[in-house]
């Protein structure tokens, strides 16, 4: 009888264990994720206050229903309608998604060739090959970055070198410009490239390519339409993962792009710290938000897609 | 015992009408010229010299690591000889690239474009040569129809089965009309009966196109069966080029007498010859001295050889048979596998000796079992003499 008993309570024990698995990563993203993107809508849609906390109105529950309702009533879009009609914001959106854009694509056609020469190589080197890449995680970003500061501005050691092989005659002005801001994304970001690119590629069966040849194609040909489409999932991935970060970078610009480059992300910051518009500063993180979610969606489709084809 | 008129006779049961190996005027469309293909530190072809003609279905065989699949590979251009010449229809195929070989390939995986519908991946080698849509479109309906797939015409490979990818990879490989066609283990992925039907559907596309097709395999049944002649491949050399027929009823020497097919090798010294051709070989463990019939001039009596014999051209009996060529032993095992039962008889030195016997009738009269004295018996030309 107690068998029994004990068997019929197996599989609900089981059921809870289940959901509690599950329920844990849902409990993680509703306390880390959703949870602080509400917090950060509502002080979008609130006024700031010289306070503490800096923003008004704040939900008081002595006063009841009639307290909640008059909360609500207090919350405004005036914030977005200020961004909206602030040309610095849109500018700042634009140059910020122009610059990510142009990163990318450069991030494209240095990782690609990077990536294609790993996963051609023999077994034994691809597995150094891929450390090699993941190596400078080892380093702190921040570091990485000033580190460029020193490589790029007028008396470094690119200018330098350029000086005394007599390529140029005056140091050239990098550091503090767009360029410089390029080149540190593109240096920083060339792992989230490098590896998925690298990933489609290495499971490529080289067959196909020898086939292609057989059928009367060129090399060069074949890489065009063998090659390429059946890594677009991999482009996809690797072109995303840079894209979505770099659209709302602050440190590179911050040390590499000076006063003159506009980003999103810098604005943001100034809004919050320099101007302490709390209010303001996060509206500004939710329409950086929003513009991001289409470029996450498509992310997250070709993901998918990647997952099926390597079924 | 009967005198045979040898005039007429023919060495195998295989198609007669097809042999321009033995017209001297013929030219080859295919010579391999001493090629030879050192890796780092193997040599995967050693000296292969080997002519094969136009219309002709050749098949490479041996086990796995012969060198087949680099002859072949070199010959489809993704490998260049480390020595010698590769010639197609008189010229040096040296230095000239895959892509603009008058050879195609079917791949042992197929290699069908995953990303491309069964049109297109059939299309792809005609697109490369530049031709009017409506050509390849009309190309593209013909061979899938050749080969039965015009109803998938819009699938892509993975919603196909193994036989169905089978059939794409090889319209796609015929769509240039290739003066040879390479098929590298083509039936290796499909299951047996499958296996069957297809061997037999690529010999009449073969013959219904003309087209050469040089074929690879490790598969000895699948190369009798398909191929006009075969070459035996071991360690990177030809150990014999020759119709299924004679690979099978006179191989040159024990690899290929063991590699296709199963058989009795027996070892003996020869003793003589008779005046009516029949040479004389004393075999440890014969109930008498073998007589055989072998074409061979050259042996000298004294020479140590081997007698081989296919299973299936001995009789097992309870009473001595008549001839001389007889075993004594014992009924070890019995396999019954339905067209065939196979008996292996221990002889009383130990060495077993395989006979199959075709079931031709339902009922046996008092069949033999197992642990019962038995004799093997053999006609003098059911042998053959391996001198190597």
């Amino acid at each position: 009888m107690a068998r029994h008993t004990l068997r019929r309570d197996e599989p609900r024990r089981r059921g809870l264990g289940r959901k509690l698995v599950i329920g844990a990563p849902y409990l993680w993203l509703g306390a880390f994720f959703a949870l602080p993107v509400l917090i950060v809508l509502k002080i979008a849609l609130s006024y700031p206050e010289l306070a503490q906390p800096p923003y008004g109105p704040t939900l008081d529950l002595a006063g009841g229903w009639a307290g909640f309702v008059a909360f609500l009533g207090e919350l405004s879009f005036d914030n977005f309608a200020f961004i909206a009609s602030d040309d610095l914001y849109v500018a700042a959106l634009g140059s910020s998604l122009r610059i990510a854009a142009s990163s990318t694509l450069m991030l494209l056609l240095v990782g690609y060739p990077i990536a294609y020469a790993m996963a051609k190589a023999p077994d034994g080197l691809r597995g150094i090959l891929v450390a090699a890449v993941i190596l400078p995680f080892w380093t702190s970003f921040l570091i990485r970055v000033y580190a460029w500061i020193g490589i790029l501005r007028p008396e470094g050691l690119l200018n330098g070198f350029l000086v005394s092989i007599g390529v140029i005659d005056a140091p050239l002005t990098i550091l503090n410009t767009e360029i410089a801001v390029h080149i540190g994304i593109v240096y920083t970001y060339l792992p989230f490239m490098v590896l998925p690119l690298y990933a489609t590629l290495e499971r490529m069966d080289d067959t196909l390519i020898e086939a292609a040849q057989d059928l009367g194609s060129t090399p060069l040909k074949a890489f065009w339409t063998i090659t390429v489409p059946l890594s677009w999932p991999g482009i996809v991935a690797g072109s995303l993962l840079c894209f979505i970060p770099a659209v709302g970078e602050f440190v590179i610009p911050d040390l590499l792009g000076g006063s003159d480059t506009l980003m999103i992300g810098r604005i943001l910051w100034s809004e919050f710290f320099s101007n302490r518009d709390w209010p303001l500063a996060s509206a500004v993180a939710i329409v950086m938000l929003v513009v991001l979610v289409v470029p996450i969606v498509l992310f997250r489709e070709a993901e998918a897609r990647r997952m099926e084809e390597s079924r | 015992m009967p005198v045979v008129d040898k005039s007429s006779r023919a060495i195998g049961a295989v198609r007669q009408s097809f042999a321009p190996w033995n017209d001297p005027s013929a030219r080859p469309l295919i010579r391999f010229e001493g090629v030879t293909k050192r890796f780092s530190d193997a040599v995967a072809v050693d000296s292969v010299t080997l002519d094969v003609y136009e219309n002709e279905f050749f098949c490479l065989l041996g086990p796995s690591g012969c060198g087949k699949s680099t002859l072949m590979r070199m010959l489809a251009g993704f490998e260049e000889p480390s020595g010698g010449r590769i010639l197609l229809g008189g010229e040096d195929l040296a230095g000239v690239p895959p892509y603009e070989r008058p050879v195609n390939m079917m791949f042992q995986s197929y290699a069908l474009f995953p990303h491309m519908s069964v049109e297109k991946n059939v299309a792809f080698g005609l697109k490369q040569e530049g031709l009017p849509k409506d050509v390849i479109a009309a190309r593209v309906a013909e061979m899938l129809k050749l080969v039965q797939m015009e109803r998938f015409a819009a699938r892509k490979p993975h919603q196909l089965s193994g036989g169905q990818r089978q059939r794409v990879a090889l319209a796609r490989a015929l769509a240039k009309k290739p003066k040879v066609l390479l098929l590298d283990e083509p039936l290796g992925a499909l299951d047996k009966k499958l296996r069957e039907e297809t061997q037999f559907e690529l010999m009449d596309i073969q013959i219904e196109l003309g087209t050469t097709f040089i074929m690879v395999t490790h598969d000895q049944e699948e190369a009798m069966t398909m191929a006009d002649r075969i070459a035996v491949m071991d360690a990177g050399r030809l150990v014999q080029v020759a119709t299924p027929g004679e690979i099978y009823e006179q191989p040159r020497n024990r690899f290929v007498a063991d590699f296709v097919g199963d058989v009795n090798i027996v070892d003996g010294t020869v003793t003589g010859r008779e005046p009516s051709g029949l040479w004389r070989i004393a075999a440890p463990g014969a109930a008498g001295p073998l007589a055989v019939d072998d074409p061979d001039e050259s042996l000298d009596p004294g020479q140590a050889v081997a007698v081989a014999v296919r299973p299936e051209k001995m009789t097992v009996s309870r009473e001595r048979p008549e001839g001389e060529n007889a075993f004594e032993g014992e009924v070890w095992d019995i396999g019954y596998l339905g067209d065939w039962t196979v008996y292996r008889i221990r002889l009383d030195d130990g060495r077993i000796l395989r006979v199959t016997r075709a079931n031709t009738t339902r009922f046996v009269e008092r069949p033999i079992d197992l642990e019962e004295r038995v004799f093997i018996g053999f006609l003098p030309d059911a042998a053959v003499i391996l001198s190597s």
